[in-house]
């Protein structure tokens, strides 16, 4: 992904409420993840300390700081999908994809997602974003492959 | 002669099930495709409504490309056709308050704003005496009475005082939230600006999850047409009111729908919770006097004001009054949101609503109230749906989520979850949740693998006594009621 340019970023949200926060998702969302050079930046435009920005990139699940793979899929864990077969369906995705949820390799990346408010047209899972409903009657070869081509570099 | 109007959900649940391309299909075949909010019948989407000939409003459910042509064709005797829209008992049996409007237009499509005319030159100790009787409690989950907020930010004395809107909706099985911002975005604008008036705050901001995009974008459409139409900003209506609203996006964090940490994180720092006193009612967000209520709660406020308070309290059952947006979710065949006055039992909307367990298999247990909430079982399905029904049967609303499971669930790996989930979201800020958590799942695990006997059930009984009583928050200290309820109504689950 293109490289942005983190110190506009920053300075377009200093003195915003909730600023630094802001400003490292907008990083995220640019550029896909916020590197340490990146929060280096943040740090000095918000004038606190490394050690700060470091403290919040941790605690958020978005703010990730290594690139992410082309092809991201989201499985959601929680308790409405588990009902309708989401544990079945992960361990699927798992052996297609050869990772194990929470780990990437170069093609791919495999996240757990808590709910994504699609509850009643489970297993709820996206690709790249896009969503998809009702997982146990979905051909998953067709669905990686479809997306595996619009999320290529 | 105009074309026929159809509508099609654009709510993200709708598109999931394919509703652009059905809404392109109508389009090519000539027809004035109008996208709306999802009426929250997600079994049925994507749902669509059309006038027939005869001018019924008729709609058909899950509809597909190769559908449109035949519904064309056959209108009402396709054999996806639900009939006509007022006479679908699953939202015809509903009483809605808050939702009424959603998926009946466009979601950007500006509404009248008749209750927030008629606050505007109103005394704002009346508009709390108005919320006061009408017995609003917060929807978010805690069910605290809405105008106790409201008089204390009130009468608390600060140059700056906020209104926090809650729409970090994590709750698996939940998705009120979703559905109003992407269905009726004005809906809460009207809401918080009457709060703001009452209030006499200023600012507000919404707080709503990363994992809801498209409620984003609505939402964000949303404010900037309010503040294009004089319903936000400077001299609301051209009346003397000043109200600031912004939206605030998450980065991905459970924990971030308890009040407090989601106050910190909206301060742009680590979303750790602040322990209590003080409320944020009296110390919220920079410290100053805020109100922080649940995007239902809010959401409430028009259909009160114009109804009166006295109209919304006969509704439900006293102090449980009004409605409630109950969400059905999990195994269940006609799944969705079902907003209706609090009393109705679990059965009428598992079995009535939802017409019970998709699989066909015989239904087990329904956890209500998101992932802290409890698993009951068949003989509680009889209970009405109140605060304090519930909560004698140790129990709780919370945000109205309602997960179906049929009978090959496990509840020893479902308590494992509850462990698990605790582990992974604790902000990590109290000793007990975060390593009560830790501890919880490993001695489930062991369990699990049939190496657990009494000693290990002791030890949970144990570790949620402590979680309980002495955690900061109720993701600690809630953790242990789908656990303890798990193990006290299956406990041949936990026997392996």
């Amino acid at each position: 992904m293109v490289k942005r340019d983190v110190p506009a970023i920053a300075a377009r949200h200093l003195g915003r409420v909730g600023g630094v926060l802001q400003a490292l998702r907008e990083v995220v969302l640019e550029q896909g993840f916020v590197s340490e050079d990146d929060q280096r930046v943040v740090a000095d435009v918000f004038n606190i300390s490394r050690a700060d920005v470091r403290g919040i990139v941790s605690f958020y699940e978005d703010l990730k700081t290594q690139p992410p793979a082309p092809l991201r899929v989201r499985i959601c864990q929680a308790e409405a999908c588990q009902a309708v077969g989401g544990r079945r369906f992960t361990r699927a995705v798992e052996e297609r994809l050869g990772i194990p949820v929470g780990e990437q390799n170069e093609r791919a990346s495999i996240e757990a997602v808590y709910c994504l408010g699609l509850c009643a047209q489970g297993p709820a899972f996206t690709v790249n974003e896009r969503p998809f409903t009702h997982a146990d009657k979905l051909d998953l070869d067709s669905a990686l492959d479809l997306l595996g081509e619009a999320g290529s570099p | 002669m105009a074309s026929t109007r159809v509508h099609i959900p654009q709510d993200v649940a709708a598109v999931a099930s394919g509703a652009d391309a059905v809404a392109e299909a109508f389009a090519a075949a000539g027809l004035d495709v109008v996208r709306t909010g999802s009426r929250g019948g997600c079994w049925a989407e994507p749902m669509v409504e059309m006038a027939e000939d005869s001018g019924t409003r008729s709609v058909w459910r899950n509809v597909t490309t190769d559908d449109v042509p035949e519904i064309l064709k056959r209108g009402s005797a396709h054999p996806k056709c639900l009939g006509a829209l007022d006479a679908i008992d699953w939202l015809a049996g509903q009483h809605r308050v808050v939702f009424d409007r959603c998926g009946t237009d466009h979601p950007l499509a500006l509404p009248p704003t008749v209750a927030l005319e008629s606050c505007l030159d109103v005394a704002p100790t009346a508009l709390i005496d108005e919320i006061e009787t009408s017995g609003l409690r917060g929807r978010g989950g805690a069910g605290f009475p809405a105008h106790i907020k409201w008089r204390t930010v009130r009468d608390t004395p600060a140059e700056q005082k906020y209104l926090v809107c809650n729409a970090d909706e994590g709750d698996s099985g939940t998705f009120a939230d979703r559905l109003l911002l992407e269905g009726d975005p004005f809906r809460l604008i009207e809401g918080m600006t009457i709060a703001a008036i009452a209030t006499g705050a200023s600012r507000g901001f919404v707080y709503l999850r990363s994992e809801y995009p498209d409620a984003e974008r609505t939402f964000a459409a949303a404010l900037k047409r309010a503040y294009e139409q004089g319903l936000l900003g400077k001299g609301i209506l051209g009346s003397a009111h000043t109200f600031d609203l912004e939206l605030f996006v998450g980065a991905g964090a459970y924990i971030c729908g308890e009040e407090t940490s989601l106050l910190e994180s909206l301060e742009g720092r680590r979303g750790e919770i602040r322990a209590k006193p003080p409320v944020p009612a009296i110390a919220g967000l920079f410290g100053q006097p805020t109100v922080v209520h649940n995007v239902i709660s809010y959401a409430a406020v028009p259909g009160i004001m114009q109804g009166g308070g006295d109209a919304y309290a006969e509704l439900g059952v006293a102090p449980s009054t009004g409605t409630m947006a109950f969400q059905l979710a999990g195994n269940v065949l006609r799944g969705g949101l079902i907003e209706v006055p609090f009393g109705i039992t679990l059965a009428e909307i598992v079995e009535g609503y939802g017409g019970g367990t998709r699989s066909g298999r015989p239904l087990r247990t329904v956890q209500i109230g998101g992932p802290l909430g409890a698993y009951l079982g068949r003989e509680d399905l009889d209970t009405p749906l109140t605060y304090e029904a519930m909560a004698n049967i140790g129990a709780g609303i919370g945000h109205g989520g309602i997960v179906v499971f049929d009978d090959t669930v496990d509840l020893a790996e479902q308590a494992h979850y509850a462990f698990k989930f605790c582990e992974v979201e604790s902000c990590g800020k109290c000793t007990p949740c975060r390593l009560g958590s830790v501890r919880g799942k490993e001695t489930m695990q062991t369990i699990l693998d049939g190496r657990g006997g009494a000693r290990e059930l002791t030890m949970i009984r144990d570790l949620c006594e402590v979680m309980e009583s002495a955690s900061l928050c109720q993701m600690g200290g809630m953790t242990p009621i789908p656990v303890l309820s798990a193990m006290e109504r299956f406990p041949e689950d936990f026997k392996r």
